[in-house]
């Protein structure tokens, strides 16, 4: 088949037609663009939403958890190993919060291939002391490199550094617990641990994560101040926090460290799972709009197919008569539509490019998220892959009834009507 | 190889709409080369029928038809189309020209189907057919921009592109005046007489069938002479 003459035709009968196939064009043009700006838009917005949430929580936590014993003594007694026994008024065990061993879990879990890297932190309920007053709030002690390695957590400073933590007796406290205590950067700050140990501690930086209960109760220090606050030795660590490579492997390594350690691990997908629901949901919703659109503009080139194809049964006969096969024709029409996807399709990825463009510069200032200063948007080209994949194979349906329809055409019934 | 251009074997054809109807009753006739032939008939007899039997274009019939002894009945849409486009030239009554390309294209358009010379060899050869029939000087117009008669000599001049065996009109002359039909007609004789060209033409027009070398006369879809 000669690919060039049916193209060639196929432009000629476009050229004729052009205020036609401008607005198909333009349809295609349209529903890419808007696909391309709505998933775009939504997905910034997802990553926003998880990188306020998720993005905070680790794949997989170790932890002891309060809980009653699984063993209770009764099992272990020879006589009443048979039974079925039932066991009333059950009490919850303290084991101490302290994850026992934890250097050589650490350094276990760094061997481990599945995962990037592991940040040990302490977390413990503090009082935060303004003058008579007294207000509650929790301690988070953290390995300072590794945290903001795994977490971002400079991306919550609103004044101050991070690195600054790792000088002994620093502190950065949350925005609400500041403005409630009047305290800026470089005040002293007086904290009382739940066993009476009294500290003070120099406030190196301002946090705001956009939560108000977080940011009212939240402050950082490091895990070597944490301790001595605790006055807890230098292998007390509360919580072990790991980040996987695959965050869809967490249920499983959750389930085997459990075992592994014999300690209590919570999944990510467990911990947010309204969250992920959330985020599904809205990338499903931008996705069926714009493929709508898409449809629509499906159906225009559809139709205007379908008119060229009767007003030009006359040049649809001449061509079978002098020697191209319904086969030849079939592909004329079907580059026909293939040109007006193409056209539009690149022209509506770059409008599509324009338009993520301007709601990335849109001001968007709100109290709750601090460092965002404008509308969030995601470029992933995987969107535009998608985008015009899609533009191709819609007008490639939409130009094969068509095309199929000309190919039928009897040239005989057409040139002895005349 | 023998002389004999196209040739039919018990040619029967039915119309089933509105009702069964025998528009051909075996038809056996040949075309030698070199013949000026032409098909004459009351409306209605199956002449025009007969045509696009030989033209392969309507293939919903029975008998055999042989084009330079070769058994074209029962090949593929892509072989026909094929023979179509080598074999046949067509001119119909009506001029069918592309309304999208110019004259020159029009005519080059069979050949760059075929894709056996370059663009430029089918470009001089288009030039010569449109130098022979006096059109070159409308080469570059575009076909709304021609005359009636001169659209038709446009028509043969892609008809001829391709150096077709046979060259088939329906009613060529259908549409035109006297004097454009005169043209026409000296065209196809010179063709026939110069270049030793077959043309097999359907008329009612009877003056320019008596002008041609054979006539075959149609009544009831049978050849009475």
């Amino acid at each position: 088949m000669n690919f060039k003459l049916i193209i060639n035709i196929a432009l000629h009968l476009l050229r004729a037609r052009l205020k036609q196939t401008v607005v198909a064009g333009v349809g295609v043009t349209f529903g890419i663009a808007m696909f391309i700006t709505l998933v775009s838009f939504m997905n910034g917005l997802n990553d926003l939403l998880d990188g306020l949430m998720l993005n905070r929580t680790p794949h997989v936590r170790l932890y002891n958890e309060i809980k009653p014993s699984e063993n209770q003594p009764i099992s272990y007694a020879e006589n009443y190993k048979n039974n079925t026994n039932f066991i009333a008024s059950v009490k919850p065990k303290d084991r101490g919060k302290a994850i026992y061993n934890c250097k050589s879990i650490i350094h276990d879990l760094k061997q481990d291939k599945r995962i990037v890297d592991v940040a040990p932190k302490i977390t413990a309920p503090v009082f935060f002391n303004s003058g008579t007053i007294e207000i509650s709030g929790v301690i988070n002690g953290i390995d300072v490199l590794a945290e903001e390695k795994l977490f971002k957590i400079s991306e919550y400073i609103i004044e101050g550094q991070i690195p600054d933590l790792l000088e002994n007796n620093s502190i950065i406290i949350g925005k609400g617990l500041a403005n409630k205590m009047l305290l800026k950067k470089g005040d002293i700050i007086k904290v009382t641990t739940s066993k009476g140990n009294l500290a003070s501690l120099k406030i190196v930086g301002i946090s705001q994560v956009g939560i108000s209960e977080i940011d009212d109760v939240m402050s950082y220090t490091s895990l070597v101040t944490a301790q001595k606050l605790l006055g807890e030795p230098t292998n007390y660590i509360t919580d072990i926090q790991v980040k996987a490579f695959d965050i869809t492997t967490a249920p499983a390594l959750a389930k085997e460290f459990a075992l592994k350690y014999d300690l209590d691990a919570i999944d990510y997908q467990t911990t947010n799972s309204q969250f992920e629901t959330g985020s599904s949901v809205r990338s499903i919703i931008s996705y069926a709009v714009g493929i709508v659109l898409l449809i629509v503009a499906g159906f225009g080139i559809y139709n205007i197919l379908n008119m060229m194809i009767f007003e030009k049964m006359d040049s649809i006969a001449i061509l079978k008569a002098t020697g191209f096969s319904g086969n030849d024709v079939k592909w004329i029409f079907i580059s026909l539509s293939m040109v007006i996807g193409i056209a539009g399709g690149i022209l509506g990825l770059v409008f599509g490019y324009v338009f993520s463009s301007i709601i990335d510069v849109v001001p968007f200032n709100t109290a709750a998220l601090p460092t965002i200063k404008t509308y969030p948007v995601n470029y992933n080209p995987m969107f535009y892959v998608i985008g015009i994949t899609f533009a191709l194979v819609t007008t490639f349906i939409a130009g094969l009834f068509p095309a199929l329809k000309a190919s039928r055409i009897d040239p005989v019934e057409i040139i002895r009507g005349k | 190889m023998s002389n004999i251009v196209l040739e039919t074997k018990g040619l029967t054809k039915y119309f089933y709409d509105p009702i069964q109807f025998q528009v051909l009753k075996s038809i056996d006739m040949s075309i030698n080369h070199g013949e000026f032939v032409s098909i004459v008939g009351k409306s209605g007899c199956g002449k025009s029928t007969l045509l696009y039997l030989l033209s392969t274009m309507d293939t919903d019939y029975e008998g055999e038809i042989y084009m330079h002894e070769e058994l074209v009945t029962g090949k593929s849409d892509k072989e026909l189309a094929q023979i179509r486009n080598e074999k046949i030239g067509f001119v119909f009554q009506f001029h069918y020209l592309l309304s999208e390309y110019n004259v020159l294209k029009n005519v080059m358009l069979p050949g760059m189907k075929l894709n056996k010379l370059s663009e430029e060899e089918i470009e001089h050869n288009a030039m010569q057919h449109l130098k022979t029939l006096e059109m070159q000087d409308q080469a570059l117009k575009m076909p709304n921009q021609l005359s009636g008669g001169q659209k038709q000599r446009v028509a043969i001049a892609r008809a001829l592109i391709n150096n077709p065996l046979i060259i088939m009109g329906d009613e060529p002359t259908g549409n035109l005046d006297k004097k454009n039909s005169d043209i026409v007609f000296d065209i196809f004789k010179h063709l026939t007489q110069d270049h030793n060209q077959t043309i097999l033409v359907v008329t009612h027009d009877n003056d320019f069938a008596a002008r041609t070398q054979r006539t075959i006369t149609m009544e009831d879809g049978r050849i009475i002479t």
